[in-house]
């Protein structure tokens, strides 16, 4: 592992028991690096495995095959007790602040939390001045501390979720859908705060969300998933102008532009029927299925992820062709 | 707009009794929607702009106290005994919610579910109202109607779901479709269907629809007008076309320039400050003041900004209307 990759998935399966028939396959077969100092943006839609993909990097979940490696270590057979020592420099925000605060305790005793179950404070007077540091890194006053979840608007119960977060002072923090619950008007804030944050603090993040401009606006790079595996990597600028997969290109034609001209001449590509099953996924490619280009030797042949030019990579046999294919006839 | 409107609002107020006191979560709304045509309401959470079509339609909470004037196809609603006004809206208008689990009865099967309403306001029988099940579910577009209309709503995805309480909502040839958050809960690709379903069926059939979102983006795609709500008042009132390409209201324009846009992603989002008001909690004049950007004077602070025009059919209530320049898109 290079010197610049913080953590990594090296064809990592999280597949899950179920009841009555074979199992889940959340996360078939994914591969990724994290960079230190940047932000890997994960976008797909439900079932595409993403959230688990960021839960399998904190070892969260336990893979079924694959290694998993933060910092130069391989973390994948850890055990609990020894997995609290790196625990401490990954962090996660969720979705829901006010799911994963617990109501019965204060703001400052929730920010506390991780300062005292990793013993990273000596006494009551430096974890308050360091739970009052961390409120303020937020943009939280202090006196917010001695209030309740319930007693906060949205927003600020994010900033809590985010302080809470980079209390053990980690280097990698999953934000897993950290804007998706909130109002339009405080969603500017909070991406605004993290990338403050991420200069400040030199974070790097894996950033999760199923909204497109968001991930454009946060990401130095970004991996589309679909499916439990990961379908296309690259550039954000680059790939949005110009993606090479079939599934990237329907999912970008589907985000609605707050333009009512544009909205009108768009041609979208609009995608049949629903993601299949991840318990008996498709033979060979698995978009195949819904994919408006899809060819005999797509059921053949699972696709690698595969250079189209510099850092842009894309699994699909005719990554390219079949996204000009598509865009001279729509379906619909 | 010459179409004698399906729907129209007149100075709509919602007071809610709170255990904190009253909440006035709409305060004089006004709004119409003619056949064939889509009103969205856009706001953020505790806007108003929920509240103000479940008071319209007769739907609010008990504990609301609503006054105003509602005309359902030129009835007054208000003036209807509750029993009478229950019916006109069952025969008249379709809803489709944001969670389409919510509105499906998980032990029925969908084809009585997608009916239940018609057997009563059309007086089906119950084989014509299985086969008008199956062809409201083949006009939503759901493959294999006529086997489907016997399966539970657990074996169909979520915009599989999502579809039958379109179909379920058109079950009686509704006038006005109300479509609150309908595809929020579900993917982007499968929202870009459902758009397209709806819209294909209002062309069709000439409903006129409501529709409640937070999506810019959404309301791009679907409404010929726009009311924009704040603390539960209409803010920016007009034609789609119109509020976007020149935003009156100083919220409208913030709201607009606050989304991510392609190729501007060194800059930080020009991010409005604080949250949306509380309706227990409102400010005596302009709601948005305390949050707004241009910070007028004192009069925004104490005084209700009166609705004025800005151009035709575009209604801004502000102090401080923004000139037709474009320039923040």
């Amino acid at each position: 592992m290079s010197a610049d990759v913080l953590a990594e998935l090296d064809d990592l399966r999280v597949w899950f028991p179920a009841a009555g028939s074979a199992p889940v396959r959340a996360v078939d077969g994914v591969s990724l690096q994290v960079r230190r100092g940047e932000t890997l943006g994960l976008v797909g839609e439900s079932g595409s495995g993403k959230s688990t993909t960021g839960l399998a990097l904190l070892r969260l979940v336990d893979p079924t095959s694959g290694r998993v490696r933060v910092a130069g270590e391989d973390v994948t057979g850890w055990s609990r007790r020894r997995l609290r020592t790196v625990r401490r420099r990954v962090a996660m925000v969720f979705q829901d602040p006010q799911a994963s605060l617990d109501p019965r305790h204060t703001v400052a005793a929730s920010v506390a939390e991780p300062l005292v179950v990793h013993r990273l404070v000596d006494g009551a007077d430096a974890r308050r001045r360091r739970v009052a540091e961390l409120l303020d890194l937020v943009g939280l006053r202090p006196e917010l501390g001695e209030r309740h979840p319930h007693e906060l608007s949205g927003g600020q119960r994010q900033r809590v979720g985010i302080a809470r977060a980079l209390a053990g002072e980690p280097d990698l923090v999953v934000l897993d859908e950290p804007i998706a619950s909130l109002d339009l008007s405080v969603q500017a804030q909070i991406m605004n705060l993290l990338r403050r944050l991420q200069r400040e603090l030199g974070l790097t993040y894996l950033f999760i969300s199923h909204d497109l401009a968001a991930v454009e606006h946060m990401s130095d790079r970004v991996a589309v998933m679909y499916l439990g595996r990961i379908v296309e990597t690259g550039d954000p600028t680059q790939i949005y102008r110009e993606p090479a997969h079939p599934y990237t290109a329907a999912l970008l034609s589907a985000v609605p532009v707050a333009d009512p001209a544009e909205e009108r001449h768009r041609r979208r590509i609009i995608l049949t029927g629903d993601i299949p099953s991840p318990v008996d996924p498709p033979s060979g490619c698995r978009f195949r299925t819904r994919c408006p280009s899809a060819r005999d030797t797509c059921a053949q042949t699972d696709p690698a992820l595969e250079v189209v030019a510099g850092d842009h990579r894309a699994a699909c046999l005719y990554a390219g062709d079949a996204v000009r294919e598509m865009r001279a006839t729509p379906s619909a | 707009m010459t179409a004698e409107p399906v729907l129209a609002v007149e100075d709509l107020t919602v007071t809610l009794g709170t255990r904190r006191g009253p909440a006035r979560a709409v305060a004089g709304v006004d709004w119409s929607v003619a056949p064939g045509r889509t009103l969205a309401l856009v706001g953020e959470s505790g806007s108003g702009k929920t509240m103000s079509v479940l008071a319209a339609t007769g739907l609010a909470p008990r504990t609301a106290r609503v006054t105003g004037r509602v005309r359902l196809l030129g009835e007054d609603l208000t003036a209807l005994p509750p029993q009478r006004r229950r019916v006109l809206r069952g025969r008249h208008v379709g809803f489709v919610f944001q969670d389409p689990s919510t509105s499906l009865n998980p032990v029925l099967t969908v084809g009585r579910q997608v009916t239940e309403a018609a057997e009563e306001h059309l007086g089906l029988t119950r084989r014509q109202a299985r086969d008008r099940a199956v062809e409201l579910l083949e006009l939503v577009g759901i493959p294999s109607a006529a086997r489907r209309v016997d399966e539970y709503p657990h074996q169909f995805s979520g915009g599989m779901r999502q579809r039958v309480v379109i179909a379920m909502a058109l079950a009686c040839d509704p006038a006005l479709l109300i479509a609150d958050e309908p595809t929020t809960a579900l993917d982007v690709t499968t929202q870009a269907q459902i758009v397209e379903l709806v819209a294909g069926l209002q062309e069709r059939m000439g409903t006129a629809v409501v529709w409640i979102t937070h999506d810019l983006g959404v309301v791009a795609g679907v409404a010929d007008t726009v009311a924009v709500m704040y603390g539960g008042r209409i803010v920016e009132h007009g034609p789609v076309d119109d509020v976007f390409a020149a935003p009156g209201h100083p919220y409208t324009r913030a709201l607009l320039a606050a989304r991510p846009r392609p190729g501007h992603r060194d800059a930080d989002l020009p991010a409005i400050q604080g949250s949306p008001p509380s309706p227990l909690d409102l400010p005596a004049g302009c709601a948005f003041w305390p949050r707004c950007p241009v910070r007028g004077d004192a009069r925004c602070e104490h005084e209700l900004p009166p609705l004025t025009e800005v151009g035709p059919a575009h209604r801004v209530r502000t102090f401080y209307p923004s000139p037709p320049t474009g320039e923040d898109r």
